[in-house]
């Protein structure tokens, strides 16, 4: 029998059989991407690591060490294989959400909220492992039982399931709760046929959208829709403006880098949410694209990863991911160039934050490991 | 049998497309904020990251005749504060309003507000500013700066008139050339960070302030403060409430003295000299201080009375309906029309010829030459000597001549005009018409200034003030020199003679309206030497108590003032 097998066919089914490559191109592009994080984190984060520490590479160093956690965590990933998660999806989900609760009583604050553990004196954010958690939980559930997804009712179960974890975590950061909220709804969309009632789903979110903030006249949502529609007027405008201050002054190809004057504290931390601000004001419109072109890249090897997935759990899995860096990027850019209302969003691999990093550089791990068994030749 | 369903797969792909499709559209998005927009954010940009300094150029100094400075600067200080680099809000404001002496809510208004720099006092000594340096307050700046010093204080205040906080001059020749004496401000353009600390390493561009120009003036310091001390003697003695005093110089026009007493000081110029009665609006207060800061030889009219002979008779020799030997009597009043005029002699001056009626400044003779003359005429003559409008002198708020509407004069108002009543002059339209028609007959451009130098040597202007042609014969000015003489040798002028000159002048006596209120302004225009006017002098004594005759008690001052600045001014006796 296995003379008859032509030999390209016999390469093509020992690739599937063993799966001994990874998508390199993938990770070549992690890398990139990573790297040229980390040049923009120090670019921009030097200034205030100097006034409040004394030490230029302080994020930089944190950042790093959180890089090397997160490639280690790639390594298991691929090492021990994707399929050995679905086992772990409902302890994480749980473990997730324990500690995102735990975070509400003894977390440590910044900026009024408290989105930190400690623990054994390295803080750690759950909120981010909350997002992988629901990963993993959605793709195992949906993989177990593909067909119960054909029904709207199980749909709706599964997205309550989630309503917990989305609960907890949106008792502090919004924002972190929105993404969950938007990889969860992406999922379940895929799992099932129907598209009407997903999308009027949407649009009728829209519509409450609307009516809430057109309901409170005068309030602090209002406020923040004329902020947005305003940045000028406004105190509460003042990043926003800032950062369109550094994308204005970037030109075509940049003042070079390092050469930002908006991170000198104009732009409020600048190695945060608004680091891409600073990318256009140091690289111009060039860098800025090329950026953006960069994470579209990405995505696109997602999309591959995930239509060619050997087995309907990786697909869900990368599904998630892809959704969860998509939306990341879309609302972090959205957001600098005030084309919609300010919310804190971080730029994947670029702004500041260890546990996004190492959580982050895992996932990518996962997707590689789906990537091992993918259909296609190598 | 495990991979995607079909549709999973084609919602798998149409999400990642939608993913795409939102980045392209973040794409353009930037695009249209890095290209269209660009300069709209990059000039607000450089708003908040450059700090721009200015530096205040020198402004340029008012020297006199001799070289004397009559205002320079001197070294004070401007405080300001820089919102992001205060460390400690409550000790900035309790120190800056308790050294500056501001109430605490403006100068908290002006700490707490975020802006790059924000001014919070110009013009504080030099003392204060040092002390405020002691404190180190983080964030705020002590900046040397130039202020305006008049040396002599109220010497000359409303000629040479003072300057505001951003230096710009308010009154006086220091409001009219400005713009020779401003020069340009410097500016240090340097990038900060969000603190507000200057970054080196990007450079600064350094515009370097350009001196203003010294600017000559015509006045005498010496003859300045000799004729300041007899109006305010004269003040006192008559009890006074003003006297005016512009001594000129006939031939071409240079003001060496232009006295209004009361002066005020220049030092204060804010600080009114008479107290308000409480509870006065600012309105009220800036009326106040409006008048005060009034220079009335200029802005001001009286009502000439007899001096105005001088440009009737001048009138009346042009248009030859006068000779000196012609025969008048005077029986103390004259009827025009149904209205009797009183000469100033109710009994009368008898028979006269016309030498001696200006001696005697007989009204009703002047008021046959100004019949003689008519009354188109005569306004011709007014035309002729350039009297009715303005001067041109070079200080701001100038007033005209208000006189009648010609169609409107009357043989009444004739007669009125002819020996100086019913219209108003300035005193410097006045001091210039006469000295324009002893002088030899040219029209003169009363002026201040004379030129403008470079502060250290260098390039010097000399302003031009050419005549504006000849208004009267040169017989009828010598005629009028000899006529003036003779009123002042034997005539109503006698107290204006000075020993060893000869001085040309006449008296005026002029009731202030409404008439009947018992008010007079007694005056005096002299000028020596009688047959070439060298230097002239306008005294005018507003309201004085007890006798008010221009001859009795305007000439003396005039006297004592030749008595003393013509051998100054090296004038030869005769």
């Amino acid at each position: 029998m296995e003379r008859s097998v032509s030999p390209s066919q016999q390469k093509k089914k020992n690739n599937i059989g063993k799966g001994k490559y990874i998508d390199y191109t993938l990770l070549l592009m992690i890398i990139c991407l990573l790297a040229f994080g980390l040049v923009m984190l120090y670019s921009t984060s030097a200034y205030n690591a100097t006034l409040k520490t004394g030490d230029s590479a302080f994020y930089l160093k944190k950042q790093v060490k959180a890089a090397i956690v997160g490639f280690g965590l790639m390594f298991l990933c691929i090492k021990i294989g994707y399929r050995q998660f679905a086992r772990f999806a409902g302890l994480g989900y749980v473990v997730a959400a324990v500690l995102c609760l735990m975070v509400n009583f003894v977390g440590t604050s910044s900026h009024g909220s408290s989105r930190w553990l400690n623990i054994g004196g390295i803080s750690f954010q759950p909120s981010e492992l909350a997002k992988v958690a629901v990963i993993l939980y959605l793709a195992t559930a949906i993989s177990k039982r593909p067909n119960a997804m054909r029904d709207l009712k199980n749909n709706v179960r599964l997205l309550v399931s989630i309503a917990p974890i989305f609960l907890v975590v949106a008792y502090n950061n919004l924002s972190t709760a929105i993404i969950i909220a938007g990889i969860a709804f992406v999922m379940v969309f895929v799992s099932s046929p129907k598209y009407a009632p997903f999308v009027l789903l949407v649009l009728g979110m829209g519509v409450l959208a609307f009516l809430f903030v057109l309901g409170a006249k005068g309030s602090y949502r209002m406020e923040r829709i004329q902020t947005w529609l305003n940045p000028e007027n406004y105190d509460t405008g003042y990043q926003t403006l800032q950062g369109l201050y550094a994308i204005g002054s970037g030109g075509l190809f940049g003042k070079g880098l390092g050469e930002s004057i908006q991170k000198l504290g104009f732009v409020p931390e600048a190695q945060n949410d608004m680091i891409f601000s600073i990318i256009c004001e140091e690289l111009g419109l060039f860098g800025a694209i090329c950026v953006i072109l960069m994470f579209i890249l990405l995505l696109w090897r997602f999309l591959l990863i995930a239509t060619k997935a050997k087995d309907m759990f990786g697909s869900y899995l990368v599904i998630g991911i892809m959704t969860h860096i998509a939306l990341q990027v879309i609302l972090n850019i959205a957001v600098v160039t005030n084309t919609i209302p300010n919310t804190g969003i971080t730029l994947p691999f670029v702004s500041y934050g260890g546990t996004s990093m190492m959580i982050l550089i895992a996932e990518m791990g996962v997707a590689l490991s789906v990537s091992k068994d993918m259909q296609v030749d190598m | 049998m495990n991979q995607l369903k079909t549709f999973s797969y084609q919602k798998t792909k149409l999400l990642g497309y939608l993913y795409i499709c939102a980045l392209l559209f973040l794409c353009i998005r930037v695009v249209y904020l890095m290209v269209f927009r660009a300069s709209h954010y990059a000039e607000l940009a450089v708003e908040v990251e450059q700090r721009e300094r200015h530096i205040k150029a020198a402004r340029g100094r008012i020297i006199d005749r001799n070289g004397t400075i009559l205002a320079s600067n001197k070294t004070v200080c401007t405080i300001s504060v820089i919102h992001s680099q205060i460390e400690d809000e409550d000790r900035v404001i309790a120190c800056l309003s308790q050294q500056l002496d501001l109430p605490k809510e403006e100068i908290a208004k002006k700490v707490k507000k975020n802006s790059s720099i924000e001014k919070i006092k110009s013009n504080v000594s030099k003392e204060i500013g040092d002390a405020i340096r002691e404190y180190e307050l983080a964030g705020v700046k002590v900046d040397d700066d130039y202020k305006r010093y008049y040396p002599y204080d109220s010497l000359q205040s409303k000629v040479i008139g003072f300057t505001g906080g951003d230096n710009q001059g308010i009154i006086g020749i220091e409001s009219y050339y400005d713009s020779y004496l401003q020069g340009m401000d410097g500016k240090i353009l340097t990038y900060t960070d969000a603190k507000g600390v200057e970054l080196p390493e990007l450079g600064e561009v350094r515009l370097e302030p350009e001196a203003g120009k010294d600017l000559y003036v015509s006045l005498d310091y010496n003859i300045c403060k000799y004729a300041t001390q007899l109006a305010y003697q004269t003040m006192e003695k008559h009890q006074a409430k003003a006297v005016e005093m512009i001594v000129m110089n006939p031939q071409n026009g240079e003001i060496l003295a232009m006295v209004n007493a009361p002066e005020f000081s220049l030092s204060e110029p804010f600080a009114l000299s008479e107290e308000l009665p409480e509870g006065a609006t600012e309105k009220q207060k800036n009326d106040a201080l409006n008048e005060m800061w009034r220079n009335t030889c200029i802005s001001d009219t009286y009502e000439p009375g007899s001096s105005f002979k001088i440009i009737t008779t001048a009138a009346a020799l042009e248009e030859k309906v006068v000779t000196l030997d012609e025969q008048f009597c005077c029986t103390g009043s004259i009827m025009v029309e149904d209205r009797k005029i009183r000469c100033h002699k109710t009994t009368g001056h008898g028979s006269q010829d016309f030498t001696h009626a200006i001696m005697n400044s007989c009204n009703p003779v002047f008021i046959q030459l100004g019949l003689r003359l008519g009354a188109p005429r005569f306004f011709h003559y007014f035309d002729q000597f350039q009297m009715l409008g303005k001067t041109g002198v070079d200080m701001p708020g100038e007033a005209s001549t208000i006189m009648h509407k010609l169609d409107n004069v009357g043989p009444v108002e004739l007669a009125t005009i002819s020996f100086g009543q019913s219209f108003q002059v300035t005193p410097i339209q006045m001091a210039t018409t006469v000295s324009s028609l002893v002088n030899g007959g040219k029209r003169i451009t009363p002026h201040v200034a004379v030129g403008t130098g470079e502060r250290k040597g260098g390039s010097k202007q000399t302003f031009r003030y050419p005549n504006k042609g000849n208004v009267v014969s040169k017989d009828t000015s010598e005629t009028l020199q000899y006529l003036l003489y003779q009123v002042v040798a034997e005539g109503t002028g006698k107290n204006g003679q000075v020993e060893g000159y000869a001085v040309g002048g006449k008296t005026a006596t002029s009731q202030m309206l409404p008439r009947g209120s018992g008010k007079y302004i007694a005056s005096f225009v002299g000028f020596a030497p009688a047959d070439d006017p060298q230097v002239l002098a306008l005294v005018i004594i507003h309201e004085p108590v007890g006798i008010y005759y221009g001859g009795t008690i305007a000439a003396p001052v005039v006297s004592q003032l030749f008595e003393n600045i013509l051998p100054y001014l090296e004038i030869l006796q005769k």
